[in-house]
Order: structure tokens, then C-alpha cells, then sequence
């Protein structure tokens, strides 16, 4: 028995390309409204032990650090862990194929009926609704920066360059970036 | 063939301006569609309420956008582009991690970005409201939305769409 733990362990740490593709599109298909980071930590950490709780943290900073979608950027980061270039290709595209289908599907309906008034009514409601839930989504992921003065001073600088000023984002970014990281320079406290 | 191009270079821009998330660039993608591609606020509004409705990743509704513009392709375009250059950045960054590890520069530069992203995001927030809130009644459906979403555990799709179904309902009744 004790024999085949070894055995066991390196299956788990590479996963063939099928397995990785398939959970990859399961996450993919059933992440409804968010929050898919989460899904992904239930896959690599604890359902597949694929990821160590260090190693996830480790991507989850690089996927949040890079741009691009964190979801996104996880997919690529754990799959070129788990089987290089092609499991890294692998795993983004399961990730984005089942939601692409749903929109390019709702989009060809939206395209074509997208004058017919019941359609403007509820797009119309759900788009309101979308916005509060955008706003709650901004808030928790805000977290601890809404009650932190530095942060706090800087969203708000950033805003008005943005939505008052609208200045276009990359004026935007090279002006905030050096300020922001001046503040947040190594030695500093938060 | 020069609108396919146009539009693979701005998806391409924003991709790697997309720090913090893909609604840190809503308004900046908000405001190009509108100038130089012809979707106006209202249809970008609808389209990103799509996205919201979809499973995966939000920002995916960038595909309908391609639809809009350029049909199949525009959609094949919009989507190597959008999510092609930022990809590439975190792989190589991936890479280069492993290889050097934790240094304080990193953590600083990930401290400073992340009130800018959120910053970003609030913008994001107040031009889909400027879009989105139109009314008395839209603006208590986002106001009850954003209540459930903080403060009960309903799956946010639930909440969309039954706001989505409540509002058409009240705006057809009204009218």
C-alpha cells in the first residue's frame, strides 16, 4: 500500500492533458456571476491537490499583478505549471470556451432582435441590476483600501483622472504609477 | 480587412492596459467603441449585461462586441486579441518568477497597482451606472441589487435575473 503512495503523488503533480482540459471547462461552465478565482482554488488546492496553498497564492499575486482577467491569468499560470506551454494553452481554453458559446449564442439573438422593444426592458433591468452587483463586486475586492488614507487618496485620484478629467487609461496609469509606487516604495508601511 | 486590423489593435491595447481585471478598462473600451466604432453606450450596456449573464469569465462578452462589429471573425479577433498579449505577459512573468522568487520591489509594485486597479474599477462602475440608470426604477433595481449581492448569499445570476425579469415587467407595465 505504502508502495504506491510515491506513484500516487506524481500523478497528481501532472495530470494528463484530457483531465486538465475537462476541469478546466467544467469551471468554465458552472462559474455563474463570479468568483471563479475561488472555483479555481477548489481545483488546484483542494479537490486535485495540484497546487500547494504557497504555489497558489504565489500565481494568484502574479495573476493579479499582470494584466489581464485573474481567472484568466490563473488558468495560464497553473497550467504551464502542471504540463508547460500546451497545458497552459489547455487550461485557458477550457476556462473560456462554454461562456464564449453562451454569449456568441445570446449575442446572434441580441444582434438580430436587439430593436424589438420586451428585449430593450429586460437587457434594460438586467443592466441596471448588473451595475449594483459591478459596484458590490468593486467594494468587497476593495477590501481594506476604502479605510486605508494612501489607498484611498490614490482611488480616488485615479477616478477623477479617469471619469471627471477623462483623461484616456494610459495617461492615466503613467501618471498614478510612479506616485503610487513612490508611496508604496520597499520599507514603507501600509 | 483594415477594420479587422483596427479592431485587433485596440482589443490588443486594452488587453495589456487590463490591470487589475477586465473592468478596469470598461470606460476607456466604453468610450473607443462609442468614437470610433459606432456602439453606442446603451448597446454596450446590454452587451456587458450579456457578459454578466454568462458562465466563465465576464469580460468574454468582448466577443459579442467583435460579433457587432465585425461578425464571426470580428468575434475570432476580438477574442485572440483581448485575451492573447495579457496572456503572454503573465506566462512569462509565471516563468520569470520561478525563477527569482520573492522581492520586496514585487510586493511594492503589486501594493501600489492594486488602489489604482480599484480605482480603475470604480470608474468602471460609473460609466456603466451613467448607461445603466436611466430612471427611478433602474435605480432601485442596482441599489437592491448591490443590497443583496453585500449583504444575503443568493447566487448573483438568480439576482440579475430577477431583477432583469422584475424591471422589464414594471418598464412594460409603465409604458
Amino acid at each position: 500500500m505504502s508502495s504506491q503512495l510515491p506513484v500516487n503523488t506524481q500523478l497528481a503533480k501532472s495530470p494528463n492533458l484530457g483531465d486538465l482540459f475537462i476541469q478546466f471547462l467544467t469551471i468554465g461552465a458552472i462559474s455563474f456571476g463570479g468568483g471563479i478565482i475561488a472555483y479555481e482554488r477548489i481545483l488546484l488546492v483542494e479537490k486535485r491537490k495540484w497546487l500547494s496553498a504557497d504555489e497558489f497564492m504565489a500565481y494568484l499575486a502574479i495573476s493579479q499583478t499582470m494584466p489581464g482577467l485573474n481567472s484568466v491569468n490563473m488558468a495560464v499560470l497553473a497550467g504551464d505549471h502542471l504540463r508547460g506551454v500546451l497545458g497552459a494553452v489547455i487550461a485557458t481554453l477550457g476556462l473560456i470556451l462554454p461562456g464564449s458559446l453562451f454569449v456568441l449564442g445570446i449575442g446572434l439573438i441580441y444582434a438580430n432582435a436587439g430593436d424589438h422593444p420586451s428585449i430593450n426592458w429586460i437587457l434594460g433591468g438586467i443592466a441596471a441590476a448588473a451595475t449594483g452587483l459591478l459596484a458590490a463586486i468593486t467594494y468587497k475586492i476593495g477590501d481594506t483600501h476604502w479605510r486605508h488614507v494612501k489607498s484611498l487618496a490614490i482611488i480616488i485620484c485615479t477616478f477623477v483622472l479617469m471619469s471627471i478629467f477623462k483623461l484616456s487609461l494610459p495617461y492615466v496609469i503613467l501618471i498614478m504609477a510612479p506616485i503610487s509606487i513612490y508611496l508604496f516604495r520597499p520599507g514603507q508601511s501600509q | 480587412m483594415s477594420l479587422l486590423i483596427h479592431l485587433a489593435w485596440t482589443f490588443a491595447l486594452l488587453s495589456i492596459l487590463a490591470v487589475g481585471g477586465g473592468t478596469a478598462v470598461l470606460p476607456e473600451m466604453q468610450t473607443i467603441l462609442a468614437h470610433q466604432f459606432g456602439i453606442d453606450h446603451t448597446q454596450f450596456v446590454h452587451i456587458y449585461s450579456i457578459g454578466q449573464l454568462a458562465p466563465g469569465p465576464n469580460m468574454l462578452m468582448v466577443l459579442v462586441i467583435g460579433y457587432q462589429i465585425a461578425g464571426l471573425l470580428g468575434a475570432g479577433v476580438v477574442l485572440l486579441s483581448f485575451f492573447l498579449p495579457s496572456s503572454l505577459m503573465c506566462f512569462y512573468m509565471g516563468r520569470l518568477w520561478n525563477r527569482f522568487g520573492e522581492s520586496p520591489w514585487r510586493r511594492s509594485i503589486q501594493n501600489a497597482l492594486e488602489p489604482i486597479s480599484i480605482g480603475l474599477m470604480s470608474s468602471g462602475v460609473y460609466a456603466v451606472a451613467k448607461a445603466s440608470v436611466v430612471s427611478s426604477i433602474t435605480l432601485v433595481l442596482a441599489l437592491v441589487t448591490l443590497y443583496l449581492i453585500l449583504r444575503t448569499k443568493i447566487n448573483p445570476v438568480l439576482v440579475i435575473l430577477g431583477s432583469g425579469g422584475f424591471g422589464a415587467l414594471l418598464m412594460a407595465y409603465l409604458n
